[in-house]
């Protein structure tokens, strides 16, 4: 195991529990990703948009003041020292697999209520037994499918 | 300040804080994730840190906040409240995965890597629109 990298790690998952804590103590609400920025877009009739735009951009402008920061506080994995500290990874693959993989997360994270924020951190936070379900189900689901592309079909991602 | 203005102030803050962690934890790196759900490669463990971290922290602070009557800048805790498990809520669960697995991006960590757009994440976050979409014209049984 890599200290280092667990310990940024906790760090970092130290102050995602702080965002949610902070959004249900202000404003009342679960802070989950998919619902937060799919309700901004697809929601009919529009209301309740500003704070819900703002989180966005907040999002958007942690990575950046990071790097901005500069000092190699990321912690991306890499493959070579020259990437040591970097704020934003490379994306796995090209623009096919990505279009994939969009429609899924979508269409999946819809359909199910939630991601790993709403279900994983906000929903096992109130002990909701329905995310802890959709939790392990999402899990379970990502385990294989890495497993089946990387050990099966080998290459690839 | 009026009160409009200060609750979009509080989600601008609540979404920094949580770009600053994905950032500072590494999850804006696809590696990560990906790393941690390849259990037969070398397992990188950086994401059960990550959650462990946010559950504990936010399971700790629900907890003080919850007894409150209300929210700072609100009138109610909007809190979900179903409790059964049904097809909606495990399909779209396993679809989720499937796409996680996929790509390594979650829609928390791709949207906060705007900051270093490509290409393939800006398909990415096209099709999670189209997809958000689709789940929304796919009615609800029952």
């Amino acid at each position: 195991m890599d200290w280092s990298s667990s310990l940024q790690g906790l760090a970092g998952g130290i102050l995602i529990g702080l965002s949610a804590t902070w959004l249900m103590a202000t404003l009342g609400r679960i802070a989950g990703i998919s619902g937060i920025i799919g309700n901004l877009i697809t929601a009919r009739p529009r209301g309740d948009s500003a704070w819900r735009l703002a989180f966005l951009l907040g999002l958007i402008s942690g990575p950046v003041v990071l790097m901005l920061l500069g000092g190699g506080l990321g912690n991306v994995a890499g493959s070579g020292v020259d990437v040591t500290g970097e704020v934003i990874g490379q994306p796995a693959g090209g623009v096919p697999l990505m279009l994939l993989a969009g429609l899924l997360v979508g269409l999946g994270t819809g359909l199910g209520s939630g991601c790993t924020s709403g279900h994983g951190v906000c929903g096992l936070s109130r002990l909701s037994v329905r995310s802890l379900v959709a939790t392990i189900t999402f899990l379970v689901a990502a385990v294989i499918t890495v497993f089946v592309v990387r050990h099966m079909i080998g290459g690839g991602a | 300040m009026k009160t409009e203005t200060l609750k979009t102030l509080m989600g601008y803050v609540a979404g920094l804080i949580f770009g600053l962690g994905l950032a500072v934890s590494g999850m804006t790196d696809p590696a990560r994730g990906l790393g941690f759900l390849d259990l037969f490669g070398g397992w990188d463990t950086t994401l059960m840190f990550v959650l462990g971290g946010a559950v504990v922290t936010n399971f700790i602070g629900y907890r003080l906040v919850l007894k409150r009557p209300h929210p700072v800048f609100g009138e109610r805790f909007q809190l979900p409240t179903r409790t059964d498990l049904d097809g909606r809520l495990i399909g779209g669960a396993a679809l989720f995965g499937i796409g996680w697995g996929l790509s390594g991006y979650c829609p928390g960590p791709a949207f906060a890597s705007i900051g270093g757009l490509t290409l393939p994440l800006l398909a990415m976050l096209v099709a999670m629109v189209v997809g958000w979409f689709l789940a929304r014209a796919i009615p609800a049984r029952g």
